[in-house]
Protein backbone atom coordinates (compact mmCIF):
# COMPACT_ATOMS: atom_id res chain seq x y z
CA UNK A 1 0.00 0.00 0.00
CA UNK A 2 1.58 3.42 -0.98
CA UNK A 3 0.62 6.49 1.26
CA UNK A 4 0.32 9.90 -0.68
CA UNK A 5 2.54 11.93 1.62
CA UNK A 6 2.13 15.54 1.11
CA UNK A 7 5.54 16.54 1.43
CA UNK A 8 7.69 16.00 -1.72
CA UNK A 9 10.75 15.70 0.16
CA UNK A 10 9.19 12.85 1.80
CA UNK A 11 7.65 11.45 -1.04
CA UNK A 12 11.13 11.38 -3.07
CA UNK A 13 12.50 9.61 -0.24
CA UNK A 14 14.42 6.60 -0.84
CA UNK A 15 17.83 5.05 0.55
CA UNK A 16 20.07 6.75 -1.32
CA UNK A 17 18.72 10.38 0.15
CA UNK A 18 16.78 9.91 3.30
CA UNK A 19 19.63 9.51 5.47
CA UNK A 20 21.09 12.68 4.48
CA UNK A 21 21.14 15.66 7.62
CA UNK A 22 17.79 17.57 7.36
CA UNK A 23 15.97 15.09 5.34
CA UNK A 24 12.88 13.63 7.17
CA UNK A 25 12.67 10.28 6.93
CA UNK A 26 9.28 8.41 5.86
CA UNK A 27 7.08 8.38 8.83
CA UNK A 28 9.61 10.33 11.05
CA UNK A 29 6.88 12.74 11.73
CA UNK A 30 9.26 15.53 11.03
CA UNK A 31 8.02 18.59 10.25
CA UNK A 32 9.79 19.36 7.08
CA UNK A 33 7.81 22.55 5.28
CA UNK A 34 6.83 25.61 6.89
CA UNK A 35 3.63 25.36 9.20
CA UNK A 36 0.47 25.81 7.72
CA UNK A 37 -3.04 24.64 8.78
CA UNK A 38 -5.37 23.53 5.50
CA UNK A 39 -7.72 25.76 4.56
CA UNK A 40 -11.67 25.60 5.36
CA UNK A 41 -12.90 24.72 2.03
CA UNK A 42 -15.54 26.89 0.42
CA UNK A 43 -19.20 26.00 -0.34
CA UNK A 44 -22.36 27.55 -2.39
CA UNK A 45 -23.96 30.90 -1.11
CA UNK A 46 -26.76 28.85 -2.09
CA UNK A 47 -30.53 30.35 -2.68
CA UNK A 48 -31.46 31.62 0.85
CA UNK A 49 -28.72 33.61 1.00
CA UNK A 50 -30.72 36.46 1.94
CA UNK A 51 -31.79 35.13 5.31
CA UNK A 52 -28.48 35.47 6.67
CA UNK A 53 -26.40 38.11 4.42
CA UNK A 54 -28.94 40.62 4.53
CA UNK A 55 -27.86 44.39 6.37
CA UNK A 56 -30.84 47.02 6.10
CA UNK A 57 -27.53 49.08 5.34
CA UNK A 58 -26.15 46.54 3.36
CA UNK A 59 -25.62 48.77 -0.39
CA UNK A 60 -24.58 52.19 1.37
CA UNK A 61 -21.01 52.18 1.44
CA UNK A 62 -21.93 56.13 2.16
CA UNK A 63 -25.17 57.22 3.89
CA UNK A 64 -27.68 58.50 1.80
CA UNK A 65 -27.43 62.41 1.16
CA UNK A 66 -23.20 61.92 1.45
CA UNK A 67 -21.68 65.33 -0.94
CA UNK A 68 -20.87 63.05 -4.13
CA UNK A 69 -22.21 59.70 -3.36
CA UNK A 70 -22.68 57.95 -6.79
CA UNK A 71 -24.69 54.45 -7.48
CA UNK A 72 -23.15 51.36 -9.07
CA UNK A 73 -25.19 49.19 -10.57
CA UNK A 74 -25.84 46.51 -13.09
CA UNK A 75 -27.24 43.18 -14.03
CA UNK A 76 -25.69 39.72 -12.91
CA UNK A 77 -26.36 37.12 -16.01
CA UNK A 78 -26.05 33.81 -16.45
CA UNK A 79 -24.86 31.51 -19.63
CA UNK A 80 -27.92 31.99 -21.21
CA UNK A 81 -28.32 35.97 -21.30
CA UNK A 82 -30.85 35.06 -18.46
CA UNK A 83 -30.87 37.64 -15.17
CA UNK A 84 -29.42 35.94 -12.28
CA UNK A 85 -32.24 36.89 -9.74
CA UNK A 86 -30.73 35.47 -6.42
CA UNK A 87 -26.85 36.62 -6.26
CA UNK A 88 -25.33 39.03 -4.03
CA UNK A 89 -22.51 41.38 -5.15
CA UNK A 90 -20.09 42.81 -2.61
CA UNK A 91 -17.46 45.59 -3.14
CA UNK A 92 -14.49 46.90 -1.45
CA UNK A 93 -12.61 49.86 -2.36
CA UNK A 94 -10.73 52.96 -1.71
CA UNK A 95 -11.84 56.51 -0.29
CA UNK A 96 -12.13 59.22 -2.93
CA UNK A 97 -8.03 59.89 -1.75
CA UNK A 98 -7.07 56.25 -2.43
CA UNK A 99 -7.10 55.38 0.99
CA UNK A 100 -8.36 52.58 3.06
CA UNK A 101 -8.88 52.50 6.75
CA UNK A 102 -6.95 49.92 7.67
CA UNK A 103 -4.11 48.75 9.77
CA UNK A 104 -2.14 47.52 6.99
CA UNK A 105 -2.66 50.45 4.67
CA UNK A 106 -0.53 53.48 5.47
CA UNK A 107 -1.76 55.64 8.05
CA UNK A 108 -2.74 59.25 7.14
CA UNK A 109 -5.76 61.66 7.54
CA UNK A 110 -9.31 60.49 6.73
CA UNK A 111 -11.70 62.98 5.44
CA UNK A 112 -14.66 60.85 4.38
CA UNK A 113 -16.04 60.04 8.14
CA UNK A 114 -18.77 57.74 7.70
CA UNK A 115 -17.46 55.82 4.36
CA UNK A 116 -17.73 52.06 5.08
CA UNK A 117 -15.85 51.34 1.36
CA UNK A 118 -17.36 48.34 1.58
CA UNK A 119 -21.08 47.43 -0.11
CA UNK A 120 -23.34 44.49 -0.09
CA UNK A 121 -26.41 44.18 -2.26
CA UNK A 122 -28.68 41.09 -3.22
CA UNK A 123 -30.01 41.05 -6.91
CA UNK A 124 -33.22 39.81 -6.19
CA UNK A 125 -35.25 42.93 -6.30
CA UNK A 126 -35.64 44.63 -9.09
CA UNK A 127 -34.34 40.82 -10.04
CA UNK A 128 -30.82 39.98 -11.53
CA UNK A 129 -29.95 43.78 -10.66
CA UNK A 130 -27.37 45.01 -8.20
CA UNK A 131 -26.70 49.10 -6.72
CA UNK A 132 -24.37 50.15 -4.47
CA UNK A 133 -24.30 53.49 -2.90
CA UNK A 134 -20.82 54.75 -2.44
CA UNK A 135 -17.93 57.37 -3.53
CA UNK A 136 -16.06 56.59 -6.31
CA UNK A 137 -12.45 55.67 -5.02
CA UNK A 138 -9.14 57.68 -5.83
CA UNK A 139 -6.26 56.28 -7.58
CA UNK A 140 -4.15 53.62 -5.25
CA UNK A 141 -0.47 52.80 -4.84
CA UNK A 142 0.31 50.03 -7.14
CA UNK A 143 3.33 48.97 -4.87
CA UNK A 144 5.98 49.34 -8.07
CA UNK A 145 6.12 53.34 -7.51
CA UNK A 146 2.95 54.16 -9.79
CA UNK A 147 -0.77 54.33 -9.62
CA UNK A 148 -3.17 52.05 -9.90
CA UNK A 149 -6.57 53.46 -11.46
CA UNK A 150 -9.52 54.10 -9.55
CA UNK A 151 -10.83 50.92 -9.45
CA UNK A 152 -13.54 48.59 -6.97
CA UNK A 153 -12.81 45.19 -6.35
CA UNK A 154 -15.96 42.83 -6.54
CA UNK A 155 -17.08 39.53 -4.99
CA UNK A 156 -20.15 37.73 -6.93
CA UNK A 157 -21.61 35.05 -4.87
CA UNK A 158 -24.81 32.73 -5.86
CA UNK A 159 -26.16 29.78 -6.24
CA UNK A 160 -24.24 27.60 -8.80
CA UNK A 161 -20.73 29.17 -7.78
CA UNK A 162 -18.96 26.59 -5.15
CA UNK A 163 -16.70 29.83 -4.58
CA UNK A 164 -17.19 33.31 -5.11
CA UNK A 165 -16.17 35.06 -8.09
CA UNK A 166 -13.78 38.30 -8.13
CA UNK A 167 -13.65 40.73 -10.34
CA UNK A 168 -13.00 44.42 -10.58
CA UNK A 169 -14.93 47.58 -12.07
CA UNK A 170 -12.92 50.65 -13.33
CA UNK A 171 -14.45 53.94 -14.83
CA UNK A 172 -15.55 54.94 -18.26
CA UNK A 173 -14.53 58.75 -17.54
CA UNK A 174 -11.00 57.53 -16.22
CA UNK A 175 -9.30 56.91 -19.90
CA UNK A 176 -6.02 58.91 -19.34
CA UNK A 177 -6.22 56.32 -15.90
CA UNK A 178 -7.37 53.59 -17.39
CA UNK A 179 -4.14 53.60 -19.84
CA UNK A 180 -1.75 53.33 -17.27
CA UNK A 181 -2.93 50.48 -15.00
CA UNK A 182 -0.82 47.50 -15.06
CA UNK A 183 -3.88 45.45 -14.49
CA UNK A 184 -6.30 46.62 -17.47
CA UNK A 185 -2.53 46.24 -19.36
CA UNK A 186 -2.16 42.57 -18.44
CA UNK A 187 -5.61 41.75 -20.22
CA UNK A 188 -5.17 40.40 -23.52
CA UNK A 189 -7.52 42.62 -25.71
CA UNK A 190 -9.75 45.71 -25.48
CA UNK A 191 -13.06 43.66 -25.31
CA UNK A 192 -11.93 41.91 -21.86
CA UNK A 193 -11.14 45.21 -20.56
CA UNK A 194 -14.49 46.70 -21.30
CA UNK A 195 -16.04 44.00 -19.31
CA UNK A 196 -14.34 45.56 -16.36
CA UNK A 197 -15.47 49.26 -17.27
CA UNK A 198 -18.46 51.02 -15.80
CA UNK A 199 -19.89 53.21 -18.26
CA UNK A 200 -21.51 57.24 -16.75
CA UNK A 201 -25.08 56.91 -15.81
CA UNK A 202 -27.40 59.90 -14.64
CA UNK A 203 -26.80 58.58 -11.02
CA UNK A 204 -23.49 57.33 -11.29
CA UNK A 205 -21.41 54.08 -13.13
CA UNK A 206 -23.36 51.17 -14.51
CA UNK A 207 -21.51 48.05 -15.42
CA UNK A 208 -23.04 44.15 -15.79
CA UNK A 209 -21.69 41.38 -15.31
CA UNK A 210 -21.91 38.10 -17.34
CA UNK A 211 -20.58 35.18 -15.55
CA UNK A 212 -20.34 33.35 -18.61
CA UNK A 213 -21.32 34.06 -22.72
CA UNK A 214 -19.57 35.99 -25.57
CA UNK A 215 -19.06 38.99 -23.28
CA UNK A 216 -18.02 36.70 -20.20
CA UNK A 217 -16.37 39.29 -17.10
CA UNK A 218 -12.87 38.99 -16.68
CA UNK A 219 -12.37 36.99 -13.34
CA UNK A 220 -9.31 37.73 -11.27
CA UNK A 221 -8.11 34.74 -9.31
CA UNK A 222 -6.21 36.49 -6.16
CA UNK B 1 1.48 43.64 12.97
CA UNK B 2 1.44 41.19 9.98
CA UNK B 3 3.19 38.31 11.89
CA UNK B 4 6.53 36.82 11.51
CA UNK B 5 7.21 35.44 8.06
CA UNK B 6 10.18 35.05 5.83
CA UNK B 7 9.21 38.05 3.61
CA UNK B 8 12.50 40.15 2.62
CA UNK B 9 11.59 43.95 2.72
CA UNK B 10 10.34 45.63 -0.26
CA UNK B 11 12.62 47.71 -2.35
CA UNK B 12 10.58 50.91 -1.03
CA UNK B 13 10.24 53.16 -3.92
CA UNK B 14 8.21 56.01 -2.43
CA UNK B 15 7.28 54.04 0.93
CA UNK B 16 8.44 51.37 2.98
CA UNK B 17 5.32 50.08 3.33
CA UNK B 18 4.76 45.61 3.67
CA UNK B 19 1.86 44.48 2.67
CA UNK B 20 1.09 41.16 4.23
CA UNK B 21 0.96 38.24 1.22
CA UNK B 22 -1.48 35.90 1.21
CA UNK B 23 -1.39 32.36 0.82
CA UNK B 24 -3.49 30.30 -2.33
CA UNK B 25 -4.65 27.24 -1.91
CA UNK B 26 -3.42 24.57 -4.25
CA UNK B 27 -6.03 24.07 -6.45
CA UNK B 28 -6.18 20.32 -5.59
CA UNK B 29 -7.35 21.16 -2.44
CA UNK B 30 -9.90 24.23 -3.06
CA UNK B 31 -13.73 23.49 -3.98
CA UNK B 32 -13.55 24.08 -7.49
CA UNK B 33 -16.20 26.85 -8.65
CA UNK B 34 -17.48 24.68 -10.72
CA UNK B 35 -18.94 21.30 -10.13
CA UNK B 36 -20.75 18.72 -13.27
CA UNK B 37 -22.60 16.91 -10.79
CA UNK B 38 -23.90 20.45 -9.33
CA UNK B 39 -26.22 21.17 -12.55
CA UNK B 40 -26.53 24.92 -11.60
CA UNK B 41 -22.99 25.35 -12.22
CA UNK B 42 -23.44 24.35 -15.71
CA UNK B 43 -24.83 28.33 -16.60
CA UNK B 44 -23.39 30.35 -13.74
CA UNK B 45 -19.32 29.02 -13.13
CA UNK B 46 -17.17 31.26 -15.60
CA UNK B 47 -15.39 29.38 -18.40
CA UNK B 48 -12.70 31.30 -18.97
CA UNK B 49 -9.64 31.09 -16.94
CA UNK B 50 -8.88 33.63 -13.87
CA UNK B 51 -6.53 36.62 -14.70
CA UNK B 52 -3.56 36.75 -12.17
CA UNK B 53 -4.62 39.91 -9.68
CA UNK B 54 -1.38 41.17 -7.92
CA UNK B 55 -2.35 41.46 -4.13
CA UNK B 56 -1.89 45.26 -3.27
CA UNK B 57 -3.74 47.91 -1.05
CA UNK B 58 -7.15 47.12 -2.20
CA UNK B 59 -7.03 43.21 -1.90
CA UNK B 60 -4.96 42.99 1.34
CA UNK B 61 -7.29 45.84 3.10
CA UNK B 62 -10.52 44.93 3.98
CA UNK B 63 -13.86 46.23 5.62
CA UNK B 64 -12.95 46.75 9.55
CA UNK B 65 -16.89 45.68 10.90
CA UNK B 66 -17.77 46.61 14.61
CA UNK B 67 -20.15 45.19 17.24
CA UNK B 68 -22.58 47.25 16.01
CA UNK B 69 -23.09 44.27 13.30
CA UNK B 70 -24.10 42.00 16.10
CA UNK B 71 -26.68 41.96 19.19
CA UNK B 72 -26.38 39.50 22.04
CA UNK B 73 -29.48 38.06 20.94
CA UNK B 74 -27.82 36.86 17.55
CA UNK B 75 -25.72 34.06 18.55
CA UNK B 76 -28.72 32.18 19.82
CA UNK B 77 -30.91 31.36 17.22
CA UNK B 78 -33.34 28.72 19.45
CA UNK B 79 -34.77 31.62 21.33
CA UNK B 80 -37.10 33.95 18.25
CA UNK B 81 -40.06 35.80 18.31
CA UNK B 82 -41.22 35.23 21.83
CA UNK B 83 -40.11 31.88 21.79
CA UNK B 84 -38.43 28.51 21.91
CA UNK B 85 -37.46 26.66 18.44
CA UNK B 86 -38.54 22.84 18.06
CA UNK B 87 -35.57 20.40 17.77
CA UNK B 88 -32.15 19.33 19.01
CA UNK B 89 -30.42 22.26 21.08
CA UNK B 90 -27.01 22.64 20.02
CA UNK B 91 -23.87 24.95 20.93
CA UNK B 92 -21.81 24.98 17.60
CA UNK B 93 -17.98 26.97 18.28
CA UNK B 94 -14.86 27.03 17.62
CA UNK B 95 -12.36 28.96 16.72
CA UNK B 96 -11.01 30.95 13.59
CA UNK B 97 -7.72 30.98 12.63
CA UNK B 98 -5.72 31.81 9.69
CA UNK B 99 -3.09 28.96 7.84
CA UNK B 100 0.11 30.35 9.85
CA UNK B 101 -2.24 29.12 13.22
CA UNK B 102 -2.71 32.77 14.20
CA UNK B 103 -6.23 33.53 15.67
CA UNK B 104 -8.53 35.75 13.83
CA UNK B 105 -9.68 37.80 16.14
CA UNK B 106 -13.35 40.67 15.62
CA UNK B 107 -13.87 38.68 12.48
CA UNK B 108 -17.57 38.91 11.58
CA UNK B 109 -19.43 35.74 11.25
CA UNK B 110 -22.48 35.14 10.04
CA UNK B 111 -24.38 31.51 9.83
CA UNK B 112 -27.79 30.83 8.11
CA UNK B 113 -29.69 27.15 8.02
CA UNK B 114 -33.09 25.32 7.86
CA UNK B 115 -34.94 24.11 10.90
CA UNK B 116 -35.16 21.08 12.53
CA UNK B 117 -38.05 19.48 9.46
CA UNK B 118 -35.83 20.88 6.76
CA UNK B 119 -37.20 23.79 5.67
CA UNK B 120 -35.25 27.75 5.19
CA UNK B 121 -38.00 30.38 6.19
CA UNK B 122 -37.37 31.85 2.72
CA UNK B 123 -40.13 32.63 0.16
CA UNK B 124 -38.49 29.95 -2.24
CA UNK B 125 -38.39 27.12 -0.05
CA UNK B 126 -41.82 25.55 -0.03
CA UNK B 127 -41.40 22.10 0.40
CA UNK B 128 -43.87 20.31 2.12
CA UNK B 129 -42.10 20.76 5.67
CA UNK B 130 -43.35 22.69 8.47
CA UNK B 131 -42.18 26.25 9.46
CA UNK B 132 -41.42 26.86 13.04
CA UNK B 133 -42.82 30.13 14.27
CA UNK B 134 -39.99 30.18 17.04
CA UNK B 135 -36.79 29.81 13.93
CA UNK B 136 -36.13 32.18 11.74
CA UNK B 137 -32.77 30.71 10.97
CA UNK B 138 -30.26 33.45 11.14
CA UNK B 139 -27.59 34.09 13.64
CA UNK B 140 -24.35 36.73 13.83
CA UNK B 141 -21.42 36.46 16.34
CA UNK B 142 -17.97 37.85 16.41
CA UNK B 143 -14.40 36.38 17.39
CA UNK B 144 -13.55 37.59 20.78
CA UNK B 145 -9.56 38.20 20.85
CA UNK B 146 -8.72 34.63 20.77
CA UNK B 147 -10.31 33.64 17.61
CA UNK B 148 -12.86 32.45 19.23
CA UNK B 149 -16.66 32.05 18.39
CA UNK B 150 -20.03 30.31 19.54
CA UNK B 151 -23.69 30.39 19.23
CA UNK B 152 -26.87 28.15 19.80
CA UNK B 153 -28.96 26.67 17.51
CA UNK B 154 -31.05 23.53 16.48
CA UNK B 155 -29.96 20.61 14.52
CA UNK B 156 -30.97 21.38 10.92
CA UNK B 157 -32.59 18.61 9.01
CA UNK B 158 -32.04 17.53 5.64
CA UNK B 159 -34.22 18.53 3.00
CA UNK B 160 -34.72 17.52 -0.80
CA UNK B 161 -33.68 19.75 -3.67
CA UNK B 162 -34.04 19.20 -7.16
CA UNK B 163 -30.44 18.63 -8.56
CA UNK B 164 -31.12 15.29 -9.25
CA UNK B 165 -33.68 12.34 -8.82
CA UNK B 166 -34.35 12.22 -4.96
CA UNK B 167 -31.39 14.35 -3.98
CA UNK B 168 -31.17 15.20 -0.52
CA UNK B 169 -28.74 18.09 1.23
CA UNK B 170 -27.21 16.86 3.83
CA UNK B 171 -27.88 18.61 7.00
CA UNK B 172 -25.62 21.78 7.29
CA UNK B 173 -25.50 25.51 8.45
CA UNK B 174 -24.24 28.03 6.00
CA UNK B 175 -21.28 30.42 7.48
CA UNK B 176 -19.77 33.89 5.51
CA UNK B 177 -16.60 35.04 7.34
CA UNK B 178 -14.68 38.31 6.82
CA UNK B 179 -11.18 37.92 8.39
CA UNK B 180 -9.08 41.16 7.86
CA UNK B 181 -8.49 41.14 4.25
CA UNK B 182 -10.55 41.08 0.94
CA UNK B 183 -8.74 37.80 -0.03
CA UNK B 184 -9.86 36.19 2.99
CA UNK B 185 -13.40 36.61 2.50
CA UNK B 186 -15.05 32.79 2.77
CA UNK B 187 -18.34 31.69 2.25
CA UNK B 188 -18.81 27.76 3.37
CA UNK B 189 -21.23 25.42 4.85
CA UNK B 190 -20.40 23.57 8.07
CA UNK B 191 -21.67 19.50 7.68
CA UNK B 192 -22.10 17.17 10.81
CA UNK B 193 -20.45 14.18 10.99
CA UNK B 194 -21.08 10.77 9.75
CA UNK B 195 -24.02 11.76 7.66
CA UNK B 196 -25.12 9.19 5.39
CA UNK B 197 -26.11 11.93 2.71
CA UNK B 198 -22.90 12.62 2.36
CA UNK B 199 -22.25 10.11 -0.99
CA UNK B 200 -24.75 11.54 -3.14
CA UNK B 201 -24.62 15.09 -2.44
CA UNK B 202 -22.35 17.07 -5.17
CA UNK B 203 -21.82 20.16 -3.41
CA UNK B 204 -20.17 18.20 -0.38
CA UNK B 205 -18.44 16.10 -3.02
CA UNK B 206 -17.29 19.15 -5.00
CA UNK B 207 -14.92 19.64 -2.24
CA UNK B 208 -11.45 17.85 -3.38
CA UNK B 209 -11.45 14.28 -0.91
CA UNK B 210 -8.36 15.28 0.75
CA UNK B 211 -10.25 18.62 2.27
CA UNK B 212 -13.47 17.36 2.86
CA UNK B 213 -12.98 16.63 6.45
CA UNK B 214 -12.36 20.23 6.88
CA UNK B 215 -16.05 20.93 6.49
CA UNK B 216 -16.74 18.63 8.92
CA UNK B 217 -17.70 19.26 12.78
CA UNK B 218 -16.30 16.99 15.40
CA UNK B 219 -18.57 15.88 18.19
CA UNK B 220 -17.84 17.20 21.65
CA UNK B 221 -18.93 15.94 25.04
CA UNK B 222 -16.99 17.88 27.18
CA UNK B 223 -18.74 20.72 25.40
CA UNK B 224 -22.07 19.80 25.94
CA UNK B 225 -24.02 20.96 28.64
CA UNK B 226 -25.59 19.05 31.11
CA UNK B 227 -29.74 19.08 30.60
CA UNK B 228 -29.48 21.35 28.06
CA UNK B 229 -27.92 21.07 24.44
CA UNK B 230 -25.09 18.89 22.55
CA UNK B 231 -22.17 20.40 21.43
CA UNK B 232 -19.99 20.80 17.92
CA UNK B 233 -16.71 22.26 16.95
CA UNK B 234 -15.99 23.46 13.52
CA UNK B 235 -12.34 25.34 13.49
CA UNK B 236 -12.07 27.52 10.21
CA UNK B 237 -9.41 28.75 8.77
CA UNK B 238 -8.60 31.50 6.49
CA UNK B 239 -5.89 32.19 4.75
CA UNK B 240 -2.40 33.00 5.92
CA UNK B 241 0.72 34.16 4.99
CA UNK B 242 2.37 33.27 1.82
CA UNK B 243 5.66 31.39 3.16
CA UNK B 244 7.67 30.79 0.00
CA UNK B 245 9.78 33.26 -1.17
CA UNK B 246 8.98 36.07 -3.34
CA UNK B 247 11.30 35.70 -6.21
CA UNK B 248 10.66 39.38 -7.59
CA UNK B 249 10.95 41.08 -4.24
CA UNK B 250 14.02 39.26 -2.60
CA UNK B 251 18.02 39.03 -2.97
CA UNK B 252 18.49 35.94 -1.61
CA UNK B 253 19.46 36.89 1.83
CA UNK B 254 15.92 35.83 3.23
CA UNK B 255 16.19 35.99 7.00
Amino acid sequence: MSIDHLSPQVRNADETNDRRPGTPRRGSGFLDEPFQLGLTPSATVGPYLSIGLTWADGPHAVAEGTEGAIWLRGRVFDGNGDLVPDAMIETWQADPDGRFDHPDAPQGERRFPGFRGFGRSHTVEPAGEYGILTLKPGRVDDGKGGLQAPHVDVSVFARGLLDRVVTRIYFGDEAAANAEDDVLASLPDDASRRTLIAQPTEDGYSLDIHLQGDDETVFFAV
Amino acid sequence: MTGTTSRAPRPAADSALELPRYLREQEDRRTPVAYAGYRSTALRAPLRTPVDLPQRLTEVTGPVLGEDRVTAADADLTLRMGGEALGQRINVFGRVLDSDGRPVPDALVEVWQANAAGRYRHVGDNWPAPLDPHFDGLGRVMTDSLGRYEFTTIQPGAYPWGNHHNAWRPAHIHFSLFGRAFTQRLVTQMYFPGDPLFWQDPIFNAIPPSARHRAIATFDLDRTQDNWALAYQWDIVLRGSDQTPFETDDDGDVA
